[in-house]
């Protein structure tokens, strides 16, 4: 499984109402959510983002509320993969439990800016950024997370478990 | 090697002898918690499952809490989403509009949490509940929908950063203030994944209040969880509202701790933590005037009745500045019906404050006190975040019920001992 697209660049402490702000959560319809995903921080996010592109930010990436909403509105939005140094523990849980892949590399955080073209493959966790020509070694995504993006999400994969 | 308080008790719940960090566990919990934002989208997800019952329809508790009393039509829906599930499944603590409060204050005011507990809820302050010795951490919809239907969860066991107190705090500072030093010391990345383990002789002159208010804002330090000894204090909280027959743990005298720090509550000021980042705090001697036109009393940070008495007790006999905007929020029905008994609701009204009924409301910029492009607030709440409170070019500054008080009365944010009693 790869991901591939240009990259949008944030800083450190990318919070969850930054991310979808809470005069959003009136409603959980996906595609709602995703209209509205980093308006407070990147008003044009959701007009420019396209499917395959990918997120970068820094350290403590989603820390803040709880809301599923945050993840959720990422993934939506056609967002590939979230790459930053460190995730907040509630935003990193939710994005396996939602099967939105996430991954920590510190390397690649301080080589890839705002548009540029980067490829990801979660079966060895090698992030490429195609502009500059560089690689990074991250972590490998194990086969029940694969399975569980594949199956869009944890509830989805535990009762394709349970049907088997 | 030792196990810290939050270890041994995850490990009693994994039905494990012990645990060490980053030991991934899967435990039973006591109780899951949602509220009108992530139940909806937990029902949503418990319905995937294709299991018509909940694990235990007594240990779930669901409250309509953020933008209830419905705010429009689409929170009406998502209100109404949890109602239907609430009455199909016949949860016990359902807590319908008129007995509902803001859930981090309603839940042990009820004597739904014990010590010992070990509590998942879909909010992230859901840590407020270690100040009664459980341990209690936020999680997504996702993981409150696979609590629902198994009563499980799973941990990766966290290491432990252990705050020392000793001493006891001034006039007008209190665990608002501790917090947001602490925060502003560490970070709001400080204590990722970690627990906070709160010790030492200081312990015994924080109320219950202020250890509530501390727990509640680990999250905002990136904490897994916060947690108090049970000691008298707790025993007599928890006497009081009923709760279960608590379970005490104590960390062995060999834990291990990434980090210790030792805090003098003595040295502790009156704190304030700027935009956009709670651990942005400073003290008033690191400021210069800053006018504000909003100030919020209330949350599950700092709407507890005593909050609502140390706000009245700097109001009192003054009037608030007419720049101002002032919105007093009592977290629970109790907790407004003991405020209005003791007269506060008169020395609010009197002062020109708005008195609310419980909700979250204007903490997460829901509604009941939105801020307009360019404003400022004084809010007792737990997060200063971009467009937190409303237009993305507000701004909220983060304090305990004394300095909003006095703010309220000056119209700038103001050190509570500079305004005269009454």
């Amino acid at each position: 499984m790869k991901g591939k697209g240009s990259a949008f660049k944030y800083g450190d402490n990318v919070d969850t109402d930054v991310i979808i702000p809470a005069r959003y959560l009136n409603t959980s319809v996906h595609s709602e959510l995703a209209k509205h995903c980093m308006e407070d921080i990147d008003a044009d996010f959701a007009k420019n983002v396209k499917e395959g592109d990918i997120i970068v930010g820094e350290k403590n990436f989603g820390c803040g509320s709880s809301r599923e909403h945050a993840p959720i509105a990422i993934k939506a939005s056609g967002v590939s993969c979230v790459i930053a140094k460190s995730f907040a523990r509630i935003f990193y849980r939710n994005s396996i439990n939602i099967g939105l892949p996430i991954l920590e590399c510190p390397e690649a955080c301080d080589n890839i800016e705002s548009g540029d073209e980067v490829e990801v493959n979660f079966d060895t966790g090698k992030i490429k950024n195609l502009t500059k020509n560089m690689e990074f070694q991250g972590e490998a995504f194990p086969e029940f997370m694969q399975e569980l993006i594949a199956a869009g999400g944890l509830a989805a994969y535990i009762k394709n478990k349970g049907d088997k | 090697m030792g196990m810290t308080m939050s270890q041994k008790l995850l490990a009693k719940k994994a039905g494990l002898k012990s645990v060490r960090a980053g030991q991934l566990i899967m435990a039973d919990v006591d109780l899951v918690l949602g509220n009108d934002i992530t139940a909806p989208v937990a029902i949503k997800e418990f319905d995937k499952f294709g299991k018509t019952d909940v694990f235990n329809k007594e240990k779930i508790a669901l409250v309509p809490d953020h933008f209830a009393p419905n705010k429009d039509i689409k929170a009406a829906e998502q209100c109404n989403c949890m109602r239907q599930f609430a009455r199909k499944n016949e949860i016990t603590n359902y807590f319908e509009v008129g007995q509902m409060g803001v859930e981090h204050a309603l839940l042990p005011e009820q004597g739904l949490v014990t010590a010992g507990d070990l509590i998942i809820g879909a909010d992230s302050h859901t840590c407020t509940y270690g100040a009664l010795g459980a341990f209690s951490t936020g999680v997504g919809s996702t993981d409150m929908a696979c609590g629902m239907a198994t009563g499980q969860a799973w941990f990766k066991v966290p290491t432990a950063i252990k705050f020392n107190l000793t001493n006891k705090f001034n006039k007008n500072v209190g665990g608002k203030d501790l917090i947001l030093h602490i925060i502003g010391m560490i970070g709001v990345d400080g204590a990722l994944y970690e627990s906070m383990e709160f010790s030492g002789p200081g312990v015994k002159n924080l109320t219950i209040d202020d250890r509530f208010t501390v727990a509640n804002m680990a999250i905002e330090a990136g904490g897994k969880n916060g947690i108090f000894p049970v000691d008298d204090i707790a025993l007599e909280y928890l006497k009081a509202h009923g709760a279960k027959e608590p379970t005490i743990f104590e960390a062995d005298s060999d834990a291990e701790y990434e980090k210790v720090y030792d805090i003098d509550l003595s040295t502790i000021k009156s704190t304030v933590s700027f935009p956009h980042l709670p651990e942005n705090a400073k003290t008033f001697d690191q400021f210069d005037k800053i006018n504000i036109h909003q100030v919020v009393i209330g949350s599950c940070t700092n709407g507890r009745l005593s909050d609502l008495r140390k706000a009245a007790n700097i109001l009192k006999g003054h009037k608030i500045s007419s720049n101002v905007r002032c919105i007093v929020l009592p977290a629970t029905q109790q907790i407004w019906k003991d405020a209005m008994h003791e007269g506060l609701f008169d020395i609010f009204i009197d002062a020109g404050c708005a008195v609310s009924t419980p909700t979250c409301g204007p903490c997460l910029g829901g509604h009941m006190g939105i801020l307009a492009e360019g404003e400022r607030a004084v809010s007792t709440t737990n997060r200063n975040f971009v467009g937190r409170m409303g237009h993305v070019k507000s701004e909220v500054y983060l304090a305990g019920p004394e300095v909003a008080a006095a703010s309220a009365i000056t119209g700038f944010i103001t050190d509570p001992n500079t305004i005269e009693e009454n």
